[in-house]
């Protein structure tokens, strides 16, 4: 994929790359507005996953808001996210800011003293006035262990899109793993519990050496990692954390991701042959569950085949959600939005996916234009733009739900389908 | 720096988002890094509306900080005004593109555009999001009418005879507490008397309407958040004068017609006749629909009416805008008959006039806009019932104590799909029905009061909302008093949240017997006994310390 072309001047330069199957695969890359969240969001999620974690936002009110609008529906009797808002004494230089910080954290960790870990994540005013916080993270870990650990990342717009979020949390809590020479396979990437517990049963029927994973649901409880640790990803978008890994020593095992079945068969049996098993010793053990998720995505199938689909760029999602959706459930791609392609990290995706437009990057005017014009059966965007979509007589998928739901291996393939085909079946149901 | 688990207010530029949405023909470019978008969902989401937030943002990215981010300023502007042609544009910053200082207002008034542009500087780091959309709306309304202007010590023509006067209504806004349903309501009202509303602003209004503002004959300033600065301007610029009371409540309701009566020379009597809010008449059903002969509204009578004695002296606590907390402390004191246990705002702007509400009520108020004081207000005045935001929602469920919403910050339950206004007499109607609604039904708070074992309707159980029974206060040493352990003759108690350690030792049986208390007044009991206890120099409280103080404060 070499020949690609910026998109700044001429509204839409498609040039032919190399993709699956021998056929050509068109990438735009365009520079715009871009509707997207920045990786502050991914508290929503991982201060779930991990309850023992709380996220102290460095940044302004804008970063405060921003997170309570997303997660203050739920009603907390216990915050588990919180912002220290900058004031203009901070940005003055009149108050010292590591002493500041201090004061802050203390101030909290007195008021919630179950908190293990501490997240400092960094926002766009604290990168822009370039403000410490790995330093403070250091000094304030010494400060509060072995009680507290804290830990920073970066969840700023300005380097991090939504789930990149997770990534850079993820890649911050690499260094503090344990080392060992013991082998072991390392699922990185937020998934379910139950879909966790079902690939963990999975991999131990398989024989496969101590199965960890990366966030552990208690932060605590950090996995090992060594030269012979194999890493496996769940998600598509863990670039910096698997580098970090890989520096580490650990082993990248190349795969598709586990969305439908047979990217799941794909992404298990990579993860079989990096421990030396074939896949036709994996293929037995798979047989029924493969069964079971063809039975349960042909349910959805008829009633997405077919029908055109669009992905805005969110989550780095996109690709592997239309792999399955156009390779399982027959849709057709229309354009496949993404908001940042790693190469390395979806090449097996890119070998799978018939001929398309993928798009990285946006300019959301120009984009909305080429929705408008290439009338889809069903849009997946985020919330900013579906009732807008809806109301202009689209059918939308919201992206966000995506991160929010289980949704990954052969137990899952039918409530995946169901995900796209529920607002076309709602469309059906209402007449109003 | 400021630790704040939840915020009551977002930062400026979401208030001039709220006045931009707010309104037709109006666009804004705003200068904000990738993410910013975020704010887009307040709309969509929240208010559910089915068109984009008339928002260019620039989101900038760390890459484009080493290049030209002013030039990324003039080509959103030069898209935006082709794509969307607006009548009049905005120009500001967010927080992170205060920083990087690119002026991005005078960038676009350099750029030779046909249309009114509207430089908004709103300090990110110091200012919020009502004072944002206040300083919108005043400087959007100056800039369109500064022309119109007329010198200074003109008159002002009265109302001409004959002609039904005009007012203008101001301040309802995207993302208001019921500003939808309260324009309606307040149309209704004025409509019963003979006026005419001649421009809603900013919602639904466009350019062209903020031109027409200066011909009505008085303002009116619904919400004083948003639109104060403007009437004070256009009663200074254009001698109109403005009504700045707020219909929220019976009382106030009244109090406005007589006032807008008053201003515009127009006989309100019929509109305040009590007799047609008499009981007899509330279930005739010619007063439903009808305009001039509506039922006023249900409010007094359902108060007055017998089921309603049990509210008397409940203790509430109320913490909100200026705007509504000023309304809720006179309803639920005159009107519905509680007991004002604390008052406080988190709007600077209404600071003086809640403290001297406050004072009133024989109380301090609290004007703060830090969570954690708010939470500890609350658990120290340990009242029965909590008015507030969102956010006090978080605190009645850490607290176990019932709570209705009555201000901003909101969420997606309270932009409903009903009628549910807050203002005139229908939104005294809900206003009853809201506050009730979470506390306990009088004949279970009685039973629950006598018999305490029952295996269904257990301590701190409302049948009429959930299963279960709730916690109650302090949950920290509320299992000592329910289940006090049995070898030790006495137990230790601490009092208060975490950050207030003092430690009463109680006598066994004085803590079976504040278990007897029903839930929802168990944390003042326990307050009054210990404060009871230090008075008197007791450091052992027994059962008999329990009513001696219950003698002694009265409950």
């Amino acid at each position: 994929m070499a020949l690609i072309q910026q998109s700044d001047a001429a509204p839409r330069s498609p040039s032919p790359a190399p993709g699956g199957c021998g056929q050509p695969l068109t990438l735009l890359r365009e520079r715009g507005q871009r509707e997207v969240f920045c990786g502050l969001t991914s508290i929503v999620w991982l201060h779930r996953r991990m309850p023992d974690a709380f996220f102290l936002v460095v940044g302004s009110r804008t970063c405060a808001h921003l997170v309570q609008s997303a997660a203050g529906v739920m009603i907390f009797a216990e915050p588990r996210f919180g912002t220290a808002i900058l004031g203009e004494r901070d940005l003055a230089g009149l108050a010292d800011a590591n002493d500041e910080l201090d004061r802050v954290v203390d101030q909290l960790l007195s008021r919630r003293p179950e908190i293990r870990t501490l997240f400092l994540v960094g926002s766009c005013p604290s990168e822009v006035i370039k403000l410490d916080l790995a330093n403070a993270a250091q000094r304030l870990s010494q400060r509060h262990l072995p009680r507290v650990r804290v830990v920073s990342y970066s969840g700023s717009g300005i380097e991090t899109t939504f789930t990149q979020g997770e990534d850079n949390a993820l890649a911050a809590m690499v260094p503090l793993l344990p080392r060992s020479e013991a082998e072991s396979l390392l699922l990185v990437g937020t998934m379910a519990d139950q879909v966790e517990d079902q690939f963990c049963r999975l991999f131990a029927q398989l024989g496969l050496p101590g199965v960890h994973t990366l966030p552990p649901r208690r932060s605590t409880d950090l996995p090992p990692v060594g030269p012979n640790t194999r890493i496996l990803l769940c998600q598509p978008y863990l670039s910096a954390t698997a580098r970090a890994l890989q520096a580490q020593g650990a082993q990248l095992i190349a795969a598709p991701y586990p969305l439908g079945v047979e990217g799941t068969t794909a992404w298990i049996q990579a993860a079989a042959g990096a421990f030396g098993l074939t896949a036709s010793a994996v293929q037995p053990h798979l047989e029924a569950a493969r069964q079971r998720g063809r039975k349960a995505v042909a349910r959805y199938r008829e009633q997405l085949a077919g029908k055109r689909l669009f992905l805005l760029p969110d989550s780095q999602l996109e690709i592997p959600l239309a792999r399955f959706l156009h390779q399982e459930c027959g849709m057709v791609l229309q354009e496949v939005g993404t908001p940042y392609l790693d190469r390395l990290l979806m090449a097996a995706e890119l070998e799978q996916l018939p001929a398309a437009t993928i798009s990285e990057g946006q300019h959301v005017d120009r984009q909305l234009e080429r929705v408008r014009a290439a009338r889809p059966d069903l849009v997946v965007c985020g919330l900013g733009l579906a009732n807008p979509l809806e109301a202009e007589g689209m059918a939308t998928k919201w992206s966000i739900e995506l991160v929010f739901s289980p949704i990954q291996g052969y137990e899952q393939a039918g409530d995946l389908a169901e995900l796209f085909a529920r607002p076309l079946a709602r469309r059906q149901r209402l007449h109003l | 720096m400021e630790l704040t688990l939840w915020t009551y207010e977002g930062p400026p530029h979401v208030g001039a988002m709220r006045i931009a949405t707010s309104m037709e023909g109006v666009h804004y470019v705003l200068h904000a890094p990738q993410g910013d978008t975020y704010a887009d969902l307040l709309f969509t989401m929240i208010e559910r509306r089915g068109k984009r937030p008339p928002v260019t943002y620039t989101t900038f990215q760390a890459r484009d900080l080493g290049g030209d981010t002013a030039e990324m300023v003039k080509t959103s502007v030069r898209e935006a005004v082709e794509r969307f042609q607006p009548q009049a544009l905005l120009v500001g910053e967010s927080c992170t593109a205060e920083l990087i200082q690119d002026q991005p207002g005078a960038l676009a008034s350099g750029m030779g555009l046909p249309i009114p542009i509207v430089n908004l500087e709103l300090p990110a780091y110091s200012k919020k999001e009502n004072w944002g959309a206040a300083e919108t709306f005043y400087q959007l309304v100056r800039r369109l009418l500064k022309d119109q202007v007329p010198p200074p010590g003109t008159a002002r023509p009265g109302p001409a005879p004959g002609v039904r006067p005009k007012v203008n209504l101001l301040g309802p806004s995207a993302l208001g507490f019921r500003c939808r349903d309260d324009v309606t309501e307040v149309c209704r009202l004025l409509g019963e008397i003979g006026v005419q509303v001649s421009v809603v602003a900013p919602l639904g209004a466009s350019p062209a309407d903020l031109r027409r503002i200066p011909e009505a004959d008085l303002n009116i300033c619904l919400y004083p958040e948003v639109a104060k600065p403007v009437c004070d301007w256009l009663k200074r610029q254009f001698a109109m004068p403005c009504v700045y009371t707020v219909p929220i409540g019976i009382g106030a309701t009244r109090d406005f017609l007589q006032e807008v009566g008053a201003a515009l020379d127009v006989d309100v009597t019929m509109a305040l006749r009590p007799e047609v809010v008499g009981a007899s008449d509330l279930w005739s059903p010619q007063l439903h629909g009808g305009s001039t002969e509506r039922a006023r509204s249900r409010l007094p009578w359902y108060s007055r009416s017998v089921d309603s004695t049990y509210l008397t002296g409940k203790r509430v606590f109320v913490f909100a805008d200026g705007t509504h907390a000023l309304a809720a402390a006179r309803i639920a004191t005159a009107e519905l008959g509680f007991e004002l246990v604390g008052l406080g705002t988190y709007s600077r702007e209404s600071a003086k006039l809640v403290r001297a509400a406050a004072k009133g009520y024989g109380l301090e108020a609290l004007v703060t806009d830090d969570y954690l004081a708010v939470e500890q207000a609350i658990s120290e005045a340990a009242p029965e019932l909590v008015l507030g935001t969102q956010m006090e929602r978080h605190i009645a469920k850490r607290l176990s104590i019932p709570c209705a919403v009555i201000s901003t910050p909101i969420h997606v339950q309270d932009v409903p799909a009903r009628y549910g206004p807050q203002m005139g007499w229908e939104g005294a109607n809900v206003i009853f029905d809201t506050w009730v609604h979470p506390l306990m039904m009088g004949l279970e708070e009685h039973l629950i009061g006598m018999f305490r074992e029952d295996f269904e309707f257990v301590d701190g159980h409302q049948s009429h909302l959930h299963a279960g029974g709730a916690k109650p206060m302090d949950s920290s040493n509320s299992r000592d008093v329910q289940h006090p352990p049995a070898p030790a003759p006495v137990a230790a108690v601490s009092v208060g949240t975490a950050s207030t350690t003092k430690t009463w030792r109680w006598s066994q049986e004085g803590l079976a017997e504040l278990g007897k208390v029903p839930f929802f007044v168990r944390g003042k009991v326990r307050r009054n006994t210990e404060a009871f206890a230090q008075i008197q120099g007791i450091d052992l409280i027994t059962v008999d310390t329990l009513y001696e103080a219950k003698a002694h404060y009265g409950r």
